[in-house]
């Protein structure tokens, strides 16, 4: 008896270390996000103004702007939102509905994993070789779109499958008792019922796309571009590289206006993902099993 | 479901027409000019290329001037199959660029259009450094250097471990660095802290007692406060950079001419024609205010009556570009 009590308060012990530890651990990424958000709004929160959002990059930090990122970037994100969304979803479909078992099914999901995990310049380069060069789209929005959505195409892809995958059975097998097709099936139970998960996919996806840099260097997104794009065949620069920009020229003031650049990046990305965890709530509380 | 789905469409629909509704620029401007004018290049010249195409666009708000940041070598490439039309270079162009761009029948103008000073950098509160000759440079950052100390680099020093900082090997500061000081481009130790950012060098020596760097001249101007410039000593008596020492040539061997590259088939279009036009008689104005130094007067004359009589070719490339007189290679 006396073994046994002195055992559980060892186990209790271990219990409540571990428990500090993963909670010790949470915080401390928790604080340098503070931390780091922090810095980025001390100096820049001050710079912020609807002057800042309207006017061209200059060469003097307090008439910098950011309009033509801005604008650059929503455009792109715009057009690799309608690019890879579709084909992204539809392929996933595809997939795990039609075509989920057999060897084709298998390679094709190896492949698509492994593509996930390409460094990102990659896919720069082979952006370059074939929208820029092959396919002669130049250096424009469209050209990066494409890339952009090659990146990110595994990524909303294997959530996707996931989603889908986490549909129970019997809602597929109810809707065919009842003589739905599969196209029916899919189309008003499946989808709906794997929505919420498709769309955390996707908005991972396009944080990754608003923040990246290297691929769009690579085929060739510019730094002083002091109009905004008005067709999809137009140059563009986006946030992240005129921020990198600013940040690494010599003027103090640059970091200041580089720390506001920051902040309408986030804003950015935050006010997309929040529209698209509205959708995703709506959506789960309208499917439920 | 299809509401979603509807939703979803008209909420992209909105952001591109949000997006398209940006478009309309205020530019009711009398100039006739449009069009494109492509730049891409160094990191180094891009300040002066933004300075005036900012200037630019005031004057003729149609044009579209856009500048990229590949590298002096990135930009290349692309100049030499004829994507851009103004290449941005901090060293003058390699014998095998020209090889490739002649591949393709791609013909350059070569303008000079400012001086780069590099400076020599040390912490501020380093009271030792008076000056320091091309040798002692030299000594410390030949390859193999068996300088650790800073006594090992002149009597009396102190017996301290000295930091070296340095700009990453793909930029063309550090080519010009180590062939001016090394006597061949490329060539140095390699045991130094590297960063291609200079804000990172800035943060290093100020913040390290024994710690010595270069970098390009604006980015000493902007942090005054923080460090202590060197005077160099390339044979004549130590010269501390300043605009005067760096445009008038006595600081030596450590100032660099910096250039951009016209293909003469974009300069016959009205567009580039005038935008180069304006680079040249405009610069020695904006260089100060973007931390460079003017060329001498003569020089912007010399490069402008290059551009407009469509004259090819290089007169830096292959040459030992330290130490030389400008007006002197364009009128050779």
């Amino acid at each position: 008896m006396n073994n046994f009590k002195s055992n559980i308060e060892k186990r209790k012990r271990i219990e409540s270390i571990f428990r500090t530890i993963c909670k010790a651990l949470t915080w401390t990424s928790l604080v340098i996000l503070v931390v780091l958000l922090y810095h980025v709004a001390e100096q820049g929160f001050h710079r912020l103004s609807p002057d800042f959002l309207s006017n061209f990059p200059s060469r003097f930090p307090d008439k910098a702007g950011i309009k033509s990122a801005l604008w650059g970037s929503i455009w792109l994100i715009s057009l690799v939102f309608l690019i890879s969304v579709p084909i992204g979803i539809s392929s996933a479909i595809y997939l795990e509905e039609y075509e989920n078992k057999g060897k084709l099914a298998r390679f094709i999901e190896v492949n698509i994993s492994n593509l996930a995990g390409v460094p990102s310049i990659v896919y720069g380069i082979l952006g370059l070789a074939i929208f820029v060069r092959f396919f002669g789209l130049d250096r424009s929005l469209i050209a990066g779109a494409f890339t952009m959505s090659l990146l990110i195409l595994p990524v909303i892809i294997i959530a996707s499958r996931e989603a889908l995958r986490a549909v129970p059975q019997s809602i597929r097998h109810g809707a065919y008792a009842l003589g739905a097709t599969q196209w029916q099936t899919i189309y008003h139970h499946v989808l709906p019922a794997a929505l919420p998960g498709i769309l955390t996919g996707v908005i991972l996806a396009m944080s990754r796309a608003i923040g990246e840099t290297a691929p769009l260097i690579m085929i060739g997104a510019l730094t002083y571009v002091a109009f905004v794009p008005e067709s999809i065949m137009d140059p563009f620069a986006t946030l992240p590289i005129q921020i990198f920009n600013w940040a690494s020229r010599p003027q103090a003031a640059f970091e200041e206006v580089a720390a506001a650049g920051i902040i309408v990046l986030l804003v950015v990305l935050l006010t997309m993902n929040l529209a698209a965890v509205i959708i995703r709530n709506y959506a789960q509380r309208k499917y439920r099993w | 479901m299809k509401r979603i789905i509807t939703q979803l469409i008209s909420l992209s629909v909105a952001v591109l027409i949000i997006g398209c509704g940006g478009g309309n620029s205020d530019s009711s401007g009398g100039n006739a000019l449009s069009g494109y004018v492509k730049v891409d290049g160094s990191s180094t010249v891009f300040p002066i290329t933004e300075a005036v195409a900012e200037e630019f666009g005031k004057v003729h708000p149609k044009v579209r001037v856009t500048v990229g940041v590949s590298g002096t070598g990135g930009g290349f490439k692309k100049y030499a199959i004829g994507e851009i039309d103004i290449n941005d270079a901090s060293r003058p162009i390699k014998g095998k660029e020209i090889k490739k761009a002649s591949e393709n029948n791609v013909a350059f103008i070569e303008l000079p259009v400012a001086f780069d000073g590099l400076s020599v950098i040390v912490n501020k509160s380093n009271d030792w450094v008076d000056y320091l000759t091309k040798e002692e440079l030299h000594k410390i950052w030949k390859p193999g250097s068996t300088v650790k100390t800073w006594v090992d680099v002149r009597e009396g020093w102190p017996n301290e471990e000295i930091k070296l900082y340095g700009p990453g090997t793909d930029s063309g500061t550090f080519d010009y660095f180590t062939e001016a000081i090394n006597g061949k481009s490329q060539v140095c130790r390699s045991d130094f802290s590297k960063s291609e950012d200079d804000n990172v060098l800035v943060q290093g020596i100020a913040g390290d007692k024994h710690s010595l760097g270069f970098f390009g001249f604006a980015y000493y101007k902007e942090n005054k406060d923080k460090l202590k410039i060197v005077p160099i000593d390339g044979g004549d008596g130590p010269v501390a950079p300043t605009e005067t020492t760096i445009n008038n040539g006595t600081y030596q061997p450590l100032s660099r001419p910096i250039f951009i590259y016209v293909n003469p088939e974009s300069g016959k279009r009205p567009e580039v024609k005038a935008f180069v036009e304006f680079y040249m008689s405009n610069t020695k104005h904006l260089v100060s205010e973007v931390g460079y130094v003017a060329l001498p007067d003569k020089v912007y004359e010399l490069a402008l009556g290059r551009f407009q009589n469509s004259i090819t070719g290089s007169v830096f490339s292959g040459k030992n570009t330290v130490g030389v007189k400008i007006e002197n290679l364009l009128t050779e």
